[in-house]
């Protein structure tokens, strides 16, 4: 399925000399050599051809109302070369030429006369025809070549006899001859000729009468699959678009809205050659008039942008340079000082010796937008974390002055080798090019001052750089990108250095608009990591998302930028700054890295004060009665696992009653975070702190005891031990909570409490020698279900908890 | 990655002095800081000290490039200089050549430059000498070997060869695949 004309199979018309050369006899000859079984194999002369094919027309002709003059001729000539059946070129002109609408009249009586003419004069025929063909586009090469040469160089007067009669037929068809070429060169059939026809009426109509638009009905949907009009495709859907555009007031009675939704749909994916799937998608992003804009820019090639290399060359030097050589250039906006955009050039653009000089690089002008967001500094370090071809890390190269370093990176080998030409080529010394798969970083190494990447994407911004992505993309492409796309921005999150001097920043950008690929992941990585979005730096494009159909992003998702090839003339981009306030990795509770994030920076002022206090805890209360209702909703899920920080989310539970404890049991839930691997131990630790909070807030002290006991060794049974110092600040933060507990809750409590801690410290904290002896029995079975507080780096814990528990 | 050998850093000083003689301390001892040269997978990287300890964390298997290719060392132990050298050969280069910008594409596309297409050449190049090929702007296009000395070049006839062919900028199209 196409919609453009196909140049290279254009036929020369016309009365030039290049109309009548013969393309060569076989491809000439096939349309008109008859397949092998036909009425006779003899070859039959000149006039029983001609005979042969009226007698074929004659038959053809009834269903033909109105022919022209130039399809009656041509059947005589059919049969000069060979007798074919289904003359995909005659037979059709003919049909074609039969549909010129306005022809009938005027034809008739010429036909008329042509047919005397043929009647009479072989060698006149051969000469109107070979003028008519002329005018029709249809060779008869077969009959022609005979003909021709025999007849023109005898007689000119039947030529000029025809070429008068021509020109009184055109004065009486007018404009037919652009509408016969056009038939001629779509090929239509015969089907939907007449189709065409009342197209044209009705088109005319329309525009007089205001006729209404009929949706027509789903059987002639299998009609069009097997022959689409384009034509008519293409009306249909501007038809479709302006009576959704006032539904009310137009739409025909008894046909739904979605029922005209339906049809354009699968006119648009015929008429762009788009699959259903991304149409689909395309058709929820934008609104109808902007999506036929889209559609159609996608089918136009971008212009042709160059970035000037600033280590090497000036703008202006080089566009003199260029312009010196041939190419017709303009700076591309006063939005960047080092690209020019080319209209055209008599040489190649990619080749001139100022190319291979390294004085410029071509680029698109949406790839030059995330490095200018990123803004390098001199003497940063710098990843870039998929880096093929080497665009973007050339450019960050001359921001940066070949100062500092950059750790250009891409999983593709292949790719590799034109990065490292082009960074050579372009005279940067300041990189180091790895091969990498990008989810490695940071553990390869980290501590970068900035961080881009470009991700790698389903491509639908760039649909008109390869046309191949209308069809082979799916919901488990875009899925699976967006998979990647998540573990990948996570391991660059990682690689960024908070604490960097003049850094912490991380561009993500995409050349795709989807939307589960832009602001989906940006929210994931906003839930899962320490980082906001930033204003871009870039003034124009627009803004990102909030919200999308169901789904709802982060407010600062407006940061985010948007760019399109229908608004913004550059391919369709995403471009997302964000920057890192904290190294730690929050742990993953649900909604709670948020909540995590400010905790996360409060700690220091936290824990000393938790230690020597009774833990005012305010700013903890609203961490902790979140983290109550999660544990709330959590509490079903009691795991017999246990956590190497479960002590920790025990105290949690207990929070409820003392929000003090709660923060200091987040903080150093926190701070347990920031030592071992995260995420699985929130998830965990939320968990258990459900099922803790079921219990009873005696389990949860005991929970807190065995934390603290895990970090510090002295506590003793009543957890009455002094605010020691451990060398984590949890244990000192847990301590005091410890103390509360007792005193809040009372003996018995605290008798529950203890035969945990008894558990716990035998289980774990070997060191303590706590006299846990007596206690233990009369908690073991409340505890039986609390996943026991591992100690964090000792496997037995895990062990013993399980023993203790049963 | 690995620092060059006595024997390797002769051979490679040997070449590129044959380009820049004595220029070539210029590289070795910067005044913007300490540069060296490493040699991985076989091929020659000169390189600052900074960007060398950032490479050093990455494995070797992994790693594709760092800073500058100054070209590669044979089977045989010879030293090729790529073109990817040409732009700290061209600003320290002791003789010169200028083609004529018609002949600019012959030469990029590999071909020896002629009498015909020489536009300068700097004076008392004496025969084989290493020389460093530039366009009428003043822009490298490569560099060579001349074939005849200036005095000769002189006498002899235009379809003469007066500059031999090793390295010019085109080959970043041409032969990409041969820069790693």
């Amino acid at each position: 399925m196409g919609r453009k004309l196909d140049p290279t199979k254009k036929e020369k018309r016309g009365p030039g000399r290049k109309a009548r050369k013969q393309k060569g006899a076989e491809t000439e000859l096939a349309r008109f050599l008859p397949a092998v079984s036909d009425e006779n194999s003899k070859r039959l002369s000149s006039r029983a051809r001609k005979r042969a094919a009226k007698r074929r027309l004659g038959s053809a002709e009834a269903p033909k109302t109105n022919k022209s003059p130039e399809a009656k001729p041509l059947p005589g000539k059919l049969p000069k070369g060979a007798v074919q059946t289904a003359g995909k070129k005659g037979p059709q002109s003919l049909f074609n030429a039969a549909q010129g609408k306005k022809r009938p009249a005027p034809s008739s009586d010429e036909e008329e006369e042509e047919e005397d003419s043929e009647e009479d004069d072989v060698v006149n025929h051969g000469d109107l025809w070979g003028s008519e063909d002329d005018a029709d586009m249809v060779d008869d090469y077969g009959a022609d070549s005979n003909s021709e040469d025999e007849e023109e160089g005898e007689e000119l007067l039947p030529i000029e006899r025809a070429a008068q009669k021509q020109k009184v037929r055109e004065a009486a068809a007018g404009v037919q001859w652009s509408e016969e070429e056009t038939e001629d060169e779509e090929e239509v059939t015969p089907e939907s000729g007449p189709s065409k026809e009342e197209e044209a009426d009705g088109g005319l109509q329309i525009n007089v009468d205001e006729e209404p638009f009929v949706l027509p009905p789903a059987g002639e949907m299998e009609q069009d699959a097997q022959a689409p009009d384009l034509q008519r495709v293409h009306k249909r859907i501007q038809d479709i678009v302006g009576i959704l555009r006032d539904f009310g007031a137009q739409r025909e009675e008894g046909r739904s809205r979605s029922e005209y939704l339906n049809r354009l749909k699968r006119d648009l994916a015929t008429y762009y050659s788009y699959g259903d799937f991304l149409l689909g998608k395309l058709m929820d992003l934008f609104p109808l008039s902007e999506l036929v804009e889209f559609l159609e820019a996608n089918e136009v090639p971008r212009p042709i942008t160059l970035r000037t290399n600033t280590l090497k060359t000036r703008r202006r030097d080089l566009a003199q340079a260029l312009i010196n050589r041939g190419v017709n250039l303009d700076p591309l906006g006063k939005w960047s000082k080092t690209g020019l955009v080319v209209y055209d050039s008599s040489v190649p653009i990619g080749a001139t010796p100022e190319y291979l000089a390294g004085h410029y690089m071509l680029q698109g002008a949406s790839s030059m937008l995330p490095v200018m967001a990123l803004a390098p500094q001199e003497h940063e370090r710098i990843l870039d974390m998929c880096c093929a071809p080497g665009g973007k890390t050339s450019y960050m190269a001359q921001l940066m002055k070949n100062t500092g370093v950059i750790l250009a990176n891409d999983a593709n080998a292949e790719r590799l080798k034109s990065v490292v030409g082009n960074l050579h080529r372009l005279g940067v010394t300041n990189t180091v090019i790895s091969h990498y798969d990008g989810r490695q970083f940071p553990k390869v190494v980290g501590g970068f001052d900035r961080v881009l990447l470009d991700a790698p994407c389903s491509g639908t911004g760039v649909i008109s750089k390869d046309p191949a992505v209308k069809t082979n993309k799916d919901e488990k492409d875009i899925l699976r990108c967006a998979h990647l796309q998540k573990e990948l921005l996570l391991s660059a999150i990682d690689s960024v250095n908070a604490t960097s001097k003049t850094g912490g920043y991380l561009v993500y950008c995409t050349c795709s608009i989807m939307v589960e690929e832009n602001e989906w992941v940006v929210e994931y990585a906003l839930k899962k990591r320490n980082v906001r979005l930033v204003p871009t730096g870039l003034d124009f494009g627009q803004e990102g998302f909030t919200r999308f159909r169901e789904r709802r992003f982060h407010p600062s998702l407006r940061n985010a930028r948007r760019f399109y090839p229908h608004t913004h003339n550059m391919d369709g981009f995403f471009i997302a700054k964000f920057k890192k306030f904290s190294n730690s990795i929050p742990q993953s509770q649900t909604g709670n890295s948020e909540t995590a994030t400010p905790t996360n920076v409060d700690l220091p002022q936290v824990i000393p004060k938790s230690e020597n206090s009774s833990q005012p805890a305010k700013k903890a209360k609203g961490a902790a009665k979140t983290k109550q209702q999660l544990q709330k909703q959590q509490r079903p899920k009691k795991a017999s696992f246990q956590k190497p920080n479960g002590t920790s989310k025990g105290a949690d539970s207990e929070l409820s009653t003392i929000p003090s404890v709660r923060k200091t049991q987040a903080s150093s839930r926190f701070q347990d975070s920031s030592q071992p691997a995260g995420k699985a131990e929130g998830i965990r630790e939320s968990k258990v702190t459900g099922k803790l909070k079921q219990r009873s807030p005696k389990l949860q002290s005991s929970k807190k005891v065995a934390f603290l006991k895990q970090n510090a060794p002295p506590k003793g049974t009543d957890t009455e031990t002094p605010a020691v110092l451990s060398p984590s600040k949890t244990q000192a933060t847990l301590k005091p909570k410890e103390h509360h507990h007792p005193l809040g809750r009372g003996k018995g409590v605290e008798k529950q409490q203890l035969p945990e801690q008894p558990f716990k410290k035998a289980a774990f904290q070997k060191q303590n020698d706590t006299p846990e002896g007596p206690q233990p029995p009369t908690v073991s079975p409340i505890s039986s279900s609390r996943p026991p507080p591992a100690k964090r780096k000792k496997s037995q814990s895990r062990g013993n908890g399980q023993l203790l528990l049963s | 990655m690995r620092p060059l050998t006595e024997e390797e850093t002769r051979v490679m000083f040997e070449k590129i002095a044959k380009y820049i003689g004595e220029n070539l301390q210029l590289l070795v001892d910067r005044p913007d800081g300490t540069y060296c040269f490493r040699l991985h997978n076989d091929r020659v990287y000169y390189v600052s000290e900074k960007i060398m300890k950032l490479a050093a964390n990455i494995s070797g298997d992994k790693l594709v490039s760092l800073g500058t290719c100054f070209g590669k060392f044979t089977k045989t132990h010879k030293f090729r200089l790529h073109i990817t050298a040409l732009d700290y050969l061209a600003p320290y280069a002791k003789y010169k050549v200028w083609i004529k910008p018609g002949a600019e594409q012959s030469f990029l596309y590999g071909n020896h430059v002629l009498k015909s297409g020489l536009g300068r050449i700097t004076e008392n190049t004496s025969q084989y000498q290493g020389v460093v090929v530039y366009s009428m702007a003043d822009i490298p296009l490569g560099f060579g070997v001349a074939a005849k000395s200036t005095q000769d070049c002189r006498k002899v006839d235009p379809m003469a060869i007066v500059v031999f062919h090793q390295a010019d900028v085109g080959e970043y199209v041409r032969h990409e695949e041969t820069l790693t």
